[in-house]
């Protein structure tokens, strides 16, 4: 209806690099000298750094790990998004390179289990597509049962009508999938490979400049400088923290947090079988639970939890008493099996009996034997965190920077994926409506949306931690008659898995 | 926004009769005071053509606003830009209007929607922009943004705060009035006159003023209060005195426009009202979102009609 069209086409482009000429004086020296080491892709190579003075970036995303690039190519892959320049700061090396995987490595020790959810995402930025060239095993039941012998329970993806449960893969196989989806677009990137040292956040501050002559406020007044390590500096309108629980930019914007300390360790492992295991384990032993998550051919993941001590002394274990002691705990250890055949103890749930049908999956199940050790043995402490603010005027945390959960169900790597594109859908829909992607306002949105499902999904781990780490009579039956009510009400199963396998609300109040 | 347009047809069809009566209790009010706080716009004072000759004209601010009134006035204008501050209401409301004319205007103008900067090349001018919270995000969209407001403060506010971003840096600001751009005949692709048209003394000028700034086959975006007992409950009742999100004596409830009087207004001045939407608050999630209740707040999309020669 709008038949004519006026185009305007306006001589006026009244030049936009009103900006440049300011600021150039300070660092240029080291800068140049030391640009040799901006690793960069997409032509932007070498004396990149003294142009980034001139056009800062629209985005620093520190951390190049999981979370950080799975930002970047979420940000890559949209159409609002696609043309912002983005610096990527990094220490390691690799992110510049392409990484060749080698299919004949063993597996590394240091693995995620990816939900549903992320899944999507990752297919929908194209990414999954690179995972799946790799290692991956998806699995499509869970049985969990604890040493007590009182209760145990088994998810099974039908229940959910859903394929799979999840997929266990390899950090580093989630990470060069990242890394080639975004080498596939033509997006402006630039890789640091360097660290964060400091960061100048300049308040902008009206009032005070607006009966004075308008010079000293308008210096970059909305930008970040960002030192880097190597001498480095460069400006950007919005910093992402996806830097890791030891975050340098959440220290540096002087963000607060709340969290404890477990006095738990975490040994993490690979073993092999001698055959393939397809289903992921989970058993809570006194010290912790131990979790036993299939990686593809013969290989399993091992994350057990325990006090600092016994973490130490069985990192040193020899190798074929470290088995044992897995076999062991996977087994009869600290316990009896719970009994399957007499489908639950006692008759306190027997009554929901009628309405279930219990196919023979729902057996109780030993997992299989481990039969060698495949990776070396290392140890992570255990803590919960999280940052009382995810947001503030042009720094935002996302990934481990913001919250570390127990590694109870594979969940924290998820959280940060999450974290990762509702960010950059956040920042899509600011550009939208051309927003300021630095304003607090927006920012504020991301975490309002993120603080919720990250802070109930740790509320959920820590309880089951608290839960698991008292070896109480009467708190065992209590424990056990969740089992049971978990297996036998199938609502409240459904729930869980749908909770579990990354569904944005817990279903149950909803 | 079915309904609205539903409305806005029915309304459009006898809208030759003479719709004095809807001004009768628009235009007495206006004294002296209440032209006071023009907050959320600058009220381009549309003290219309007929400027008292004492006036000054190359003044730039009106003397219509008393000296106390202006200083009053200049300490909110510092916190324009301070989304925590009096104007956080207009912060929050801001992406929601600005969705609005992304879409709208994307079609009216057969640009791209998924474009980062879809208004590339068109000019725009926001009347009665303040700080430049409309003129900014119109800017970053790509468009040649002029802003206006008749406070002087505002405009300064605007031009400092503007530069510190090259993509809206080069917005021009001028403290001026919409009069007075149509006696320099400034035209627009796209005018703007958003939460402004309350505090004019003459809606109907006004409008006549945004009509002659807007190219033929150009549009106009427009948004308000409703004249509705919710909008006094909420947009003075609950805003000004209970929530103090806005300062007393922001708004005058029988300055208000309904939709259906903009409308005629606007048609008057040969611009044809396109779309309607209201804005809905969720005070469970301090979201504004659009909706078909333009009982409260109101946009609305028109356009110029191409044959008329103004």
């Amino acid at each position: 209806m709008n038949s004519l069209i006026i185009r305007r086409k306006l001589a006026e482009h009244i030049s936009r690099l009103k900006f440049p000429q300011r600021t150039l004086c300070t660092d240029a020296a080291p800068k140049v000298s030391s640009s040799h080491s901006v690793q960069s892709s997409n032509d932007h190579v070498g004396q990149q750094s003294f142009r980034n003075e001139v056009h800062p970036y629209d985005i620093a995303i520190v951390g190049g790990g999981m979370v950080g690039m799975a930002l970047a190519c979420s940000l890559a892959r949209m159409p609002l998004t696609k043309h912002l320049k983005v610096a990527i700061i990094d220490s390691n090396p690799a992110l510049s390179k392409r990484l060749c995987i080698k299919k004949e490595d063993p597996p590394d020790p240091r693995v995620s289990t990816v939900t549903p959810a992320t899944i999507s995402l990752f297919k929908d930025i194209g990414a999954w597509k690179y995972v799946e060239q790799h290692r991956h095993a998806y699995f499509d039941q869970m049985q969990v049962w604890d040493y007590t012998g009182l209760g145990y329970t088994k998810y099974n993806a039908r229940d959910v009508h859903k394929d799979t449960l999840g997929c266990v893969v390899e950090n580093k196989v989630l990470h060069s999938s990242l890394l080639s989806c975004i080498q596939d677009t033509d997006f402006q990137k630039t890789i640091y490979t360097s660290r964060l040292s400091s960061m100048t956040l300049q308040p902008r501050n009206l009032s005070m400049g607006v009966d004075s002559t308008s010079s000293g406020l308008n210096e970059r007044g909305n930008l970040a400088k960002l030192h880097l390590s190597d001498g480095n500096s460069l400006y950007a309108k919005l910093v992402v923290g996806a830097d890791g629980s030891k975050s340098r930019v959440r220290e540096l914007a002087g963000f607060k947090t709340t969290g404890w300390n477990y006095s738990q360790n975490a040994i993490i492992c690979t073993v092999e079988h001698s055959v393939e295991n397809r289903c992921a384990w989970q058993r809570f032993l006194p010290a912790g639970p131990i979790a036993l998550l299939p990686i593809g051919d013969n290989f399993s993941n091992i994350v057990w939890t325990m006090n600092p001590k016994e973490a130490t002394d069985r990192k040193s274990l020899a190798e074929d008493d470290f088995v044992k002691d897995v076999n062991y705990a996977l087994d009869y250890g600290f316990g009896p099996h719970p009994k399957s055949s007499t489908l639950g103890s006692g008759g306190i749930f027997s009554w929901f009996k009628t309405d279930v049908n219990l196919s023979p999956d729902e057996c109780f199940k030993v997992p299989p034997k481990v039969v060698k050790l495949a990776s070396e043995r290392m140890v992570f402490p255990l803590s919960l965190m999280h940052v009382n603010d995810y947001a503030s005027k042009h720094v935002v945390l996302i990934g481990d920077a913001a919250h570390t959960v127990h590694p109870l169900a594979g969940q924290g790597v998820n959280l940060g994926f999450g974290d990762a594109f509702a960010l950059s859908r956040i920042i899509s829909e600011g550009i939208a409506v051309g927003t300021d992607i630095a304003e607090v306002l927006l920012l504020k949105k991301y975490e309002a949306e993120r603080k919720s499902a990250n802070v109930t999904m740790m509320a959920i781990l820590d309880g089951f931690q608290k839960a698991y780490s008292v070896d109480f009579g009467p708190l065992n039956i209590l424990r056990a008659a969740a089992f049971n009510g978990a297996r036998y009400i199938p609502p409240l199963k459904r729930s869980i898995i749908s909770y579990a396998s990354g569904d944005q609300r817990f279903p149950i109040f909803s | 926004m079915a309904m609205a347009l539903k409305l806005l047809k029915q309304l459009r069809g006898p809208s030759t009769t003479t719709s004095t009566i809807l001004y009768r209790n628009l235009r007495p009010r206006f004294s002296n005071l209440r032209s006071a706080i023009r907050l959320f716009s600058d009220a381009p004072l549309s003290e219309p053509l007929t400027t008292p000759p004492h006036q000054n004209p190359h003044s730039p601010s009106p003397s219509s606003l008393n000296q106390y009134e202006l200083a009053k006035f200049a300490a909110i204008a510092e916190t324009w830009w301070d989304s925590e501050g009096p104007f956080k209401p207009l912060h929050q409301l801001n992406p929601t209007r600005l969705a609005f004319i992304r879409s709208t205007l994307c079609r009216h103008f057969g640009r791209d929607p998924l474009s980062p900067r879809p208004f590339e090349g068109l000019k725009f001018v926001d009347v009665g922009c303040g700080g430049g919270i409309v003129s900014e995000p119109l800017a970053r969209l790509g468009a040649t943004v002029m802003g206006v407001d008749a406070v002087e403060k505002n405009i300064k506010i605007a031009r400092l705060h503007a530069d510190l971003d090259p993509l809206t840096s080069t917005i021009e600001y001028r403290c001026t009035t919409a009069e007075k751009l149509v006696e320099e005949q400034k035209n627009f692709d796209a005018v703007f006159a958003l939460e402004v048209i309350e505090h004019v003394a003459d809606p109907a000028e006004f409008c006549k003023s945004l009509a002659a700034l807007t190219v033929p086959g150009g549009a106009t975006v427009i948004s308000t209060i409703n004249r509705s007992m919710r909008a006094y409950a909420t947009a003075i009742v609950a805003a000004e005195y209970l929530l103090h999100w806005l300062p007393k004596g922001t708004h005058q409830w029988s300055s208000f426009l309904t939709p259906e009087e903009l409308a005629l207004i606007l048609e008057r001045a040969s611009i044809s009202v396109q779309e309607m939407a209201g804005f809905v608050y969720n005070p469970l999630t301090g979201r504004w979102s659009l909706s078909d209740d333009v009982n409260v707040n109101f946009i609305a999309y028109a356009t110029k009609i191409k044959t008329a020669n103004l």
